[in-house]
């Protein structure tokens, strides 16, 4: 799932500086599971804004609105009308929702509440843990499911750096070393050889923003296009 | 959310109040409604307000008198922290 955090008041409050009426949407599924931009954060964040512009003195007019998922167009459609009766848009999804809604509505000022962190797990209620970076070249199956890009703090790809001692990272006490925990794990598994099957580095240079088409999903504008070709 | 809305709406302090520590139904419910406690204080303390207008108790439900007790120190807290600031700001549009 995908991890935020609600930007500070100050922060949100900055952004909001001159606007009077204000269309606040979250999001139902990510944001809304860990916490940070869902119905209810909504309704707090809401509620702590109109105090607080009530308490400078210069009153907000603020609507709410939680849609399904930001990041699908099918849920937009339904603020179309809405969000014509506001002067700007404040959205609690994550980056790629606010992106989203910016693009859908690009005469109006779409500002984020949230700040998108990590995918992660749930480890607790509200207790969140980085497991992922979407690096697009998993290599999860050599290294016994630990990934060394996220957990290793340097996202080293083949083996440990020198900083490791005693199963932590130099950078804290309190961090496993990953390629402690790969050895580990791989150990465990009698499948310590995948160690030793380096893998190319991940194509961080010049990347562009990735785009995933499904096997059978192609575009149907892409199949018209072909049709009127032949 | 309720405890933020009273304070909203004009009330001049909210509290709360718990099973004694470890003797919850629940559980570890009186242990998180104290996080929701102190997390309404710590957005009212963003927003400048002050956080004493919000606190969380502990009783039995056999402690009558400390329960009344509580409510006098949380009614002379209230005196001591005077009327909430947003009364008197006019009433602004509520959110829908």
């Amino acid at each position: 799932m995908i991890v935020a955090k609600r930007k500070p008041i100050q922060e949100i409050k900055e952004m909001l500086k001159g606007c009077k009426k204000v269309l606040n949407v979250g999001c139902g599924t990510c944001v809304a599971v860990c916490l940070a931009g869902g119905e209810k954060e909504v309704e707090v964040l809401n509620a702590q804004l109109e105090m607080a512009r009530k308490l400078d003195g210069d009153p907000i007019e603020l609507g709410a609105y939680t849609c399904e998922r930001q990041c699908d167009r099918e849920y937009l459609e339904a603020l179309d009308e809405k969000v014509k009766e506001y002067e700007a848009v404040l959205s609690m999804a994550c980056g790629a929702g606010v992106q989203f809604m910016a693009e859908r509505y690009p005469d109006k000022p779409v500002f984020p509440a949230v700040d998108t962190t990590f995918i992660g797990v749930n480890q607790g209620v509200g207790w969140y843990e980085e497991r992922c970076r979407s690096c697009s070249s998993c290599v999860l199956g050599l290294t016994g499911g630990v990934c060394p890009i996220t957990m290793c703090a340097k996202g080293l790809f083949n083996g440990p750096c020198g900083g490791t001692n005693k199963g932590m990272c130099e950078v804290s006490k309190d961090q496993p070393c990953a390629w402690h925990m790969i050895y580990e794990r791989l150990k465990k598994q009698g499948r310590l050889d995948c160690i030793m099957d380096l893998r190319p580095m991940p194509e961080w240079q010049n990347q562009v923003p990735r785009t995933v088409i499904q096997p059978g999903y192609e575009k149907p504008e892409k199949e018209a296009e072909k049709q009127k070709a032949q | 959310m309720h405890l933020l809305r009273a304070i909203q709406k004009g009330a001049d302090g909210v509290y709360v109040v718990g099973c004694i520590e470890g003797t919850c139904h629940y559980n570890e419910g009186n242990f998180r409604a104290r996080e929701r406690v102190n997390h309404v204080r710590m957005l009212l303390e963003e927003i400048g307000m002050d956080a004493e207008r919000v606190r969380m108790y502990n009783l039995s439900s056999g402690e009558g008198p400390t329960f009344a007790a509580y409510a006098k120190e949380m009614t002379e807290n209230i005196r001591k922290l005077g009327p909430n600031p947003l009364k008197g700001t006019g009433r602004g549009q509520e959110s829908h």
